[in-house]
This record gives C-alpha cells, sequence and structure tokens, in this order.
C-alpha cells in the first residue's frame, strides 16, 4: 500500500461534485482510501484524520484540488487514478452538455434574465457574501443556502437587505417556498391561507407537511437560516418576515418556528405579535410558553402541535395541545405490545438516528428530560457523546451537523452515513431504532429505500443471534412529493418499521415503548 | 423590490452554486437560470487584488 | 473612475467598429511593407529566434532562404540561418501577418489592404494552398517552383485583375461569408467562392493568356482557404489603429510563433506578453496523435482576436466536424465568449444567434475575472518541418498572457497615480 496525492492548481468543483467523484473513485479496483477535495484546512485535517497525507499537501491552497490515495501498486497506480478521476469528471461534463447555456456570473445571467427577483445562493461560505452583495446592489431577494458566511457578514447583509426591503433567507438556510415555489430542501406541498417563517429548515419542512396533510395550504414559508434570532443579528429576516406576512392579504394566520431566540431578540417579536391583527403561532422549540401567551400569541409543544393549532385556529376550532396520537390509545396500546413482545430483556437502549436537525432536536427535548440521552446535540454537556462509555446508554444524533458532513454529503442528500451507523451502533442492546424520514426537493431519490435496506441488514445481522429490534419512522412528505409519502410508507411498514403520522408521535411511541419496557423490569 | 411586491410576482430565480437546486426548479417548471459558479479569477488572490483595485477606482 | 478604462475601451470598439477593410492591391514585399529589406525574415507570433523557433517554423525559413537564393540546399539554409545573418522580426511589427509559419520574405507577392477609414494597412502573403507548403515549414523543390510560380504568374495577373476591378470591401464580403457558413479562419469556403466570382471577370480581362488565366483560376479555386490570406490582413487592419489606446483593456492582437503566444494589449502599446504555446487538443488525421503536434501556431487568431474565426464559430457548425465537436459545442463556444468581449460587431451578424453580432473586444480584465479564455479555431502543424497539417482543434492561449498584461496594466495605473 501507499498514499500518493495529485494536485490540479486553481481547480475549482463544488462540493457535492468532489464528494460523488471520491465515492466513485473508491470503487476503483486496488483503491483503499481516496479523497478528493479542494484544499481548505478542514479537507487538509480530513486527510490527515484519514491517514492519507503527503509532502505534497504542505503547499496547496482552498483555491486547488487535490487526489489523494491510499492504494495498492501492484494493482494499481496514480495514472490510473487519475484518468479515472478525469473520466468521471467528463461523464458530469457530458451530461451537463445538453443543457441551456450556464453564464459564468450573476452579472452575465441578468442579461440572460433581466427580470429575475430571487437569487439562490449555494457557493462555498468563503465567497457567498461577495455573490450575496452582488444580488442585493441588483435589487434581487436572496435565498443564502450557503454556510460558513461570518456573523458579521451575515449582519452587514442583512441589515443591507432590511434597507432595501429586500430577503436574505440565511446563511445556512436550507428550506424556504416562495410564490408557492420550493427552493433548495422543501416539500410540495398545497397553496393556502398560512404564511411561515422558520429558523429552522427541518422543523419548517414538518409544519408545512403537517398543515398539507390536514388539508391546508401554505401562502409563503419564509427562511431566515439558524442564526438569524441570535443577539448579534436581532432576527432581522424573522422580523422583516413576519411583517411582510402580516402585510400579504393572501395569508390569514402566521407561525413562527425556531429555537428559542435571544431574549432581546424575542422581545422585539412579542411586540409584532402584540400587534398583529392576525393570529400568530410562536413555536420557539421549548421556549417560555407564558411569554408568548401573554402577547396574544399561540404557543407549542410541538411542530406538530405547530400545524394542528395553525389549522384548529383557521378553522375556528377549539386550539388544545396535541399531546397524543392520530391513532385511538387501543391500537397504540397494540402496537407497543406487539414491539416490546419481540425484544428480550437486555435489549433497553435507544439508538435515534436522525438526519434533520430540527427533528433530532424535537426528540431531544421530548425525551431528554425523562432519559439520559448520550448526543451530538446533548441538553447538558456531561450527555455529550464523546462521553458515552462503550455504547452503552441511549443514543440520539443529529447525522447531518457538522462533524458528520465533513468530506461527505448531508445524509438528507446521501444516505450513506446513516447506512453506516446503522451498521455500527446498532447491537444486540438496542431495543428502539428511531429515524426521520425526509423526502421532498433536494432530498435523496428514495430515503425510505435506504432505510428500508438499512433496517433489513440490520434484522439479518441482529437475526443471527436470535434478535429482533423495534423500528419507528416517521415521514417528512407528502403525496406531491416525487417520493411519494405513500409509496415511502407502505415500503417502510412492509420492512416492519412502525410509521408515525409525524416526528412527534414517533419520539412519543418511542417513550411509550421505553416506559413499557421500564415496567417490565 | 419590496417582499410583498414580489409575493405578487412569478418567481424568476437566478440559481449560483449546486446544480441540482437548478435542477429541482426546472422541473417545477420555473423560469430560472444557472450560473456555473468559480472563484473569481480561478480563486488566484494576486489578480483578485488586481481587478478590486481597478474596480475600486470608482 | 472605472470611467476612465471603460471610456478609452469605448473608444478601442468604436476604432474597430468603424474599420473599412479594403483591398486596394497587390505588390511585392520588398517593395510595399514597411521596413523591409533582403535579410529581414517576418516571421509569425511575437518575437523569436532562430535557436527557439519550432520544427514548422525553422523549416519555412530555409524554404525562404532557398527561395531567395541564400542557400541552394536545406543544410546550407539551416547554416545560413543560424549564422545571424537573417534578422527575423515579427509580422506584426511590420504591418503584417501571416498564417502558420507566416514567413514573409522580400520577393514574395503580398495582398494590399488600407483601412480606408484610417488610412492604415495591412499586408498578408497569398495563400499557397494544402499539403507540402511553405507556412507548414516544407522546403522541398516543389515547394520552391509553386512560390515562383506565384510570383511569376499568379501575382501579376491579380494584380492587374484588382487593378481593373477596383478596390473591394473585405469586411462587406466577410460579413457574407460569415451569413454563408465561414467563420473565416479555419473555414473560408464561402468567402473564397465570392471572391473568384467578385475578380472572374476582371481576370478575363486582364492582359495574360488565357493558359495562364486558366492557371490562376484553377489554382484559386482548388484551395479553400485563399481568403484566409485576406480575412487576416482585414482583421489586423481593422484592429492596429487601437493600439495606443491609453487606458483600454481591449486585446488587439494575438499571435503565435509556434514557441510562444503573444497578446499585446491597446492600453499597453506595443508590449507582448507572452507565454508558452499549447499543444492542440483536437482531432487528428489518420495516423497522427498529439505526439505528432507542433505548439500552436501563426497569426491566424488575429481573425479571433476581431470577433470573427472561432469566436464566430455559431455561424459555421460544419467545422465542428474537425473538432470533434458538435453544432451546440459551436453555439456554446460562440455565447460564452460574449463573456469575455465588450460589443457585439455592427458588421458582423450570426444568423444561428438570431444575427446577434459577433463578440468583439476582448477585455484583459474580464478574461482573468471569469477565467474563460478567448477559443481559437485552427489547424494542427506538424512538429517536423514539411510534413504539413497533422489535425485541426480548438485552442486556448494560456492565462498566463492576461494575467501578466493585467499586472502591467496595473503597474501602469499606479505608476500614473490613478489606483493605490
Amino acid at each position: 500500500m501507499i498514499i500518493q496525492t495529485i494536485v490540479k492548481k486553481n481547480a475549482y468543483y463544488d462540493s457535492v461534485t468532489l464528494m460523488l467523484l471520491s465515492r466513485e473513485l473508491k470503487k476503483l479496483e486496488g483503491v483503499e482510501e481516496i479523497l478528493v477535495g479542494m484544499g481548505t484546512d478542514l479537507n487538509i485535517e480530513l486527510v490527515q484524520n484519514l491517514g492519507l497525507f503527503s509532502g505534497e499537501l504542505e503547499s496547496i491552497t482552498s483555491n486547488d484540488l487535490f487526489i489523494s490515495a491510499k492504494f495498492d501498486e501492484t494493482r494499481t497506480n496514480l495514472e490510473a487514478i487519475e484518468a479515472a478521476f478525469v473520466e468521471q469528471l467528463n461523464k458530469t461534463d457530458q451530461k451537463e452538455a445538453d443543457d441551456d447555456y450556464q453564464p459564468p456570473t450573476l452579472k452575465s445571467a441578468l442579461q440572460y434574465l433581466p427580470d429575475a427577483n430571487m437569487v439562490v445562493v449555494s457557493v462555498p461560505g468563503q465567497s457567498a457574501a461577495d455573490v450575496v452583495d452582488e444580488a442585493l446592489d441588483n435589487d434581487l431577494h436572496v435565498m443564502l443556502f450557503s454556510d460558513n458566511v461570518s456573523v458579521e457578514d451575515e449582519l452587514r447583509l442583512k441589515q443591507k437587505a432590511v434597507n432595501k426591503g429586500l430577503l436574505v433567507m440565511g446563511p445556512d438556510c436550507g428550506t424556504a417556498i416562495i410564490n408557492g415555489a420550493p427552493l433548495c430542501f422543501a416539500n410540495a406541498v398545497r397553496r393556502g391561507r398560512i404564511g411561515v417563517v422558520g429558523a429552522s429548515g427541518t422543523g419548517t419542512q414538518e409544519v408545512t407537511v403537517q398543515i398539507h396533510q390536514m388539508g391546508g395550504g401554505l401562502s409563503q414559508v419564509i427562511g431566515t437560516g439558524g442564526r438569524d434570532l441570535k443577539e448579534e443579528i436581532g432576527g432581522l429576516m424573522m422580523i422583516q418576515g413576519f411583517q411582510a406576512l402580516i402585510d400579504d392579504p393572501e395569508t390569514d394566520l402566521i407561525v413562527l418556528i425556531s429555537k428559542p431566540p435571544a431574549a432581546s431578540v424575542a422581545e422585539k417579536i412579542y411586540r409584532i405579535a402584540r400587534q398583529s391583527a392576525k393570529p400568530v403561532v410562536i413555536d420557539f422549540i421549548g421556549g417560555d410558553r407564558a411569554a408568548i401567551e401573554a402577547v396574544g400569541a399561540i404557543a407549542c409543544i410541538s411542530l406538530e402541535d405547530a400545524a394542528r393549532k395553525a389549522m384548529a385556529k383557521l378553522n375556528g376550532q377549539k386550539v388544545a395541545d396535541f399531546v397524543g396520537f392520530s391513532l385511538p390509545e387501543a391500537e397504540i396500546e397494540q402496537i407497543v405490545d406487539k414491539a416490546v413482545a419481540t425484544l428480550k430483556p437486555d435489549q433497553t437502549e435507544l439508538r435515534a438516528l436522525f438526519t434533520g436537525g430540527t427533528l433530532a432536536d424535537e426528540a431531544m427535548k421530548l425525551l431528554g428530560g425523562r432519559y439520559a440521552i448520550y448526543s451530538n446535540i446533548p441538553l447538558s454537556p456531561e450527555m455529550a457523546i464523546e462521553n458515552m462509555p462503550d455504547q452503552k446508554g441511549h443514543l440520539c444524533l443529529d447525522l447531518g451537523e457538522d462533524r458528520f458532513t465533513r468530506g461527505r454529503p448531508h445524509p438528507m442528500i446521501d444516505p450513506q452515513t446513516r447506512t453506516e451507523f446503522f451498521r455500527s451502533h446498532v447491537d444486540e442492546q438496542t431495543a428502539v431504532i428511531l429515524v426521520d424520514v425526509v423526502l421532498g426537493f433536494g432530498s435523496h431519490a428514495d430515503p425510505a429505500g435506504a432505510v428500508v435496506d438499512s433496517v433489513r441488514e440490520v434484522r439479518e445481522r441482529l437475526g443471527k443471534v436470535g434478535r429482533e429490534v423495534v423500528v419507528v419512522a416517521s415521514v417528512c412528505g407528502t403525496d406531491l412529493d416525487s417520493q411519494n409519502l405513500e409509496r415511502s410508507v407502505r415500503a417502510l411498514e412492509s420492512e416492519g418499521v412502525i410509521v408515525m403520522p409525524s416526528n412527534a408521535q414517533a419520539v412519543r411511541l418511542t417513550d411509550r415503548v421505553f416506559q413499557r419496557l421500564e415496567k417490565g423490569n | 423590490m419590496s417582499v410583498n411586491e414580489l409575493f405578487k410576482k412569478d418567481l424568476k430565480v437566478v440559481n449560483i452554486g449546486l446544480k441540482s437546486f437548478y435542477n429541482d426548479l426546472k422541473s417545477q417548471n420555473l423560469t430560472a437560470v444557472h450560473v456555473n459558479w468559480k472563484p473569481k479569477a480561478g480563486g488566484k488572490t494576486r489578480m483578485v487584488s488586481l481587478l478590486d483595485k481597478l474596480k475600486k477606482m470608482n | 473612475m472605472e470611467n476612465l478604462i471603460e471610456k478609452a475601451n469605448q473608444q478601442v470598439l468604436e476604432i474597430i467598429q468603424n474599420a473599412r477593410p479594403t483591398l486596394i492591391g497587390l505588390g511585392i514585399a520588398g517593395e510595399v511593407i514597411p521596413g523591409m529589406e533582403k535579410n529581414l525574415f517576418l516571421h509569425a507570433g511575437p518575437p523569436v529566434t532562430w535557436e527557439r523557433m519550432s520544427g514548422p517554423m525553422r523549416g519555412a525559413v530555409m524554404a525562404g532562404l532557398i527561395y531567395e537564393g541564400f542557400a541552394s540546399t536545406p543544410e546550407e539554409a539551416a547554416k545560413v540561418a543560424a549564422s545571424g545573418k537573417i534578422r527575423f522580426e515579427p509580422c506584426h511589427h511590420h504591418q503584417s501577418v501571416g498564417p502558420m509559419a507566416g514567413v514573409v520574405t522580400s520577393s514574395m507577392p503580398v495582398w494590399i489592404i488600407e483601412n480606408t477609414t484610417y488610412g492604415n494597412k495591412a499586408f498578408c502573403t497569398l495563400n499557397e494552398g494544402l499539403g507540402k507548403v511553405l507556412r507548414f515549414g516544407a522546403y522541398g523543390e516543389e515547394v520552391i517552383t509553386r512560390l515562383k510560380w506565384m510570383e511569376a504568374v499568379l501575382y501579376p495577373v491579380l494584380k492587374e485583375a484588382i487593378a481593373i476591378h477596383g478596390p473591394i470591401d473585405l469586411k462587406n464580403m466577410i460579413a457574407q461569408g460569415v451569413q454563408m457558413g465561414d467563420e473565416v479562419h479555419n473555414r473560408n469556403k464561402a468567402s473564397t467562392s465570392l471572391l473568384i466570382r467578385e475578380i472572374a471577370s476582371s481576370i478575363v480581362k486582364t492582359s495574360f493568356s488565357d493558359e495562364d488565366k486558366v492557371k490562376v483560376f484553377d489554382f484559386l479555386n482548388s484551395n479553400d482557404h485563399t481568403y484566409l490570406n485576406l480575412s487576416m490582413p482585414a482583421a489586423k487592419a481593422s484592429l492596429d489603429p487601437a493600439g495606443g489606446v491609453k487606458y483600454s483593456t481591449i486585446v488587439y492582437t494575438m499571435a503565435r510563433n509556434g514557441t510562444d503566444f503573444g497578446i499585446r494589449v491597446a492600453g499597453l502599446g506595443d508590449r507582448w506578453f507572452t507565454a508558452p504555446a499549447e499543444i492542440i487538443n483536437g482531432l487528428y488525421f489518420p495516423g497522427f496523435t498529439m505526439d505528432d503536434a507542433n505548439p500552436d501556431i501563426g497569426d491566424s487568431c488575429i481573425t479571433e482576436t476581431l470577433g470573427i474565426g472561432g469566436f464566430s464559430m455559431a455561424t459555421a457548425p460544419a467545422i465542428v466536424q474537425f473538432v470533434g465537436g458538435t453544432p451546440k459545442d459551436a453555439m456554446r463556444y460562440t455565447t460564452s465568449m460574449y463573456e469575455i468581449t465588450t460589443e457585439e460587431s455592427k458588421a458582423y451578424k450570426l444568423p444561428p444567434l438570431n444575427f446577434r453580432g459577433a463578440p468583439t473586444g476582448i477585455d484583459i480584465r474580464k478574461v482573468v475575472e471569469t477565467q474563460i479564455l478567448p477559443v481559437i479555431n485552427t489547424g494542427i502543424a506538424h512538429k517536423d518541418p514539411g510534413v504539413g497539417q497533422v489535425g485541426a482543434g480548438i485552442v486556448n492561449p494560456p492565462m498566463a498572457c492576461f494575467e501578466q498584461a493585467l499586472e502591467a496594466y496595473v503597474k501602469l495605473l499606479e505608476d500614473e497615480g490613478l489606483v493605490e
């Protein structure tokens, strides 16, 4: 085995292309490990961690591309690897060859589309601010998917945008639906009278999907990016979006979704809510209920609850906390009975593997009070996964978090990461595997299928030692999504997965199973 | 145009960055153009600084 | 203050757009080309010494030496070339351009083009045809014999014919050609036909024998690229007056000598910015590969500099067959050239792009910023002298030329206190 590196100076390819390239090249005969990436500090670190470092990487910059490979020199060589690289790249280019013209700059694009009104930006973070500046200078609204944009830049850009009455949705904003058009990671949902402003990607997705399931529709879904409600940014876009929905004749009710904001920011939002003639549902996940209700807004206990309350309010029905299940209690009991019956006494552990950050967060909030759950988004520092003793205990992971997405696509795009965790972290002590399956634009073509494969594999593996396992899932999707909600649900159910109608209910069911297991012991 | 004005218009999108987002927009029959973005001047910092000097002449 | 640059560029574009390249006659190089001397050999591309010349150019020099009587064998010619007896200078330094090796010697007949708007002239030899020819570095007997015939028969007949006919508006003829499938660099068939049609009766009216006239017709007709040696000086004549417009970032010369590629920028006067010429990635004739290729050579990319040639590929879809692409590629190439140019040509309109004007006025800032390089359609010469063409393809200038030019340009402005 030898380790060698090819460097291509000033050759730029986007991260998704490079990650998919790495994956393809790894399949080459004789290649044990390989990484293709831009020479960023993060990637160099990754190369070192993978044991692929070599001297050529000392002097490369983040604008250079590298291919670092560990391979059996009797079965392949660097030339073959480079040739395969070029071939794969040509395959990508060839697919693009039949497409429409792609201008190289925003300026040029505006000559082709002079009445453009929205720019969707997903370039590397270090370059994103410049692109957003240019968009704003051209009086265009911005959806900023990129992350790794500095707080200073975010503040400056949002202030510039507010002064011009423009949107800057992001940075790190994954979800928006403007004028009925899903942008980036979003579901195909009905158009309707409910407006949403969300700082949490999958949180927003879950709420919109639930509203659709209940027969409602969305007027506008505005994203703000995850940092918007922090002190430094002051909720600039939440406020801008909130106000726009108040002024929007097509919106009758507004839902706000975010992790709890900084106090000063919450204040500003409450002030606007108090004066709003339209009903406002505020889901500051785990936030201050009293303060919300004090200003006449409707507080929530889960994402599903937010959707339900919005629909109830809109339809003039009673607004009440939804803490139960869609199915009758008797059926729920039956499901729990059946599930628990399959487990052995020493199967006591939770393995929650989430692709959606806010969905993982919701699980932690709903379960973390009662159970000690190790996590990469722990409720307290002692429960950080680094502290997990030998994989013993409950585990809940947000697989979309930075540490899991270095040099790999987000798990919503590529299920590979979760597949690996199914293999590495599910063992004979696992009682329940809890997952989210997120459909919609931006997501993998068949996320349910990937979970089905993983479950099948796990059942086989555990079956060899006479074990079964309970798998609980929720599908965040609609019948209008290309991956199709019904098909996804059926596929999962046919593999024995318990599919609940929402993330909250899936989490609640999981809780029921563990409560029953505790009683049994 | 303001946010509320945007709400009244047909969305016309310039996508800069990941091609998959553009493909999704097209699949919805939206008007969109994809910018095949590359770092300015190939990321060469010296060239970028020269170009910026000329731009700053304003 | 960026207006300073925009104003200068506007001026350059106006000069280019207003050009009226006109064929006014023919002459002998030594008599009409400024500064031409018996022991001065002009060549394509930026300055280059005998030591650094590539195979085809050396072969062409040797052929020229034999033709001019400086040597009687190739071996002798090589000695003379290395001796220092002969001076080598770029065609461009003498208001001339030459395809491939582009070697011009004093006895060679040349087309005379005048840009009637500004009065400047440009010169170019007559195209010898394909196969074993001087411009590909062949120096055998047939080459010399042909050159002698061109001097003795082709030249006087054409000279008289043009005198009878009167000046020919080349801008107009090129404008028609690009609407007939030519891009007038690698595809000249239509324009060559238009030329012959235009001067046919004048040739008949000349005082020469029927035999000579027939040979002239046959010679012109046998060579689809006859017109290249008119489109090149037409382009040069259009661009030359732009050189020297202070503060302009527009490229007014692109040229290669088989070793280096060079560009000149309007706001930087006569300065060449050079880097090693590229090997062309194209379609090779059976039996030949990239290993046989000489690096990029010739002044013919003066056509691209103007916005025709490879820049107008969209209008010459047939060309892509020879460079290994599809008509859609041709459209894409032209479309991307608009990203690095300043205006659309008012004269050269491209039907497949809804008669959009050809992309004109290469701006070094745009090239560096977008990293999109000018696209050049070119023939590929064998690296050994005398073998000839081995393929055709698409090639770019090295980015280094534009980056060096940008450095120099900013330094100029810094020295004048116009930038920090």
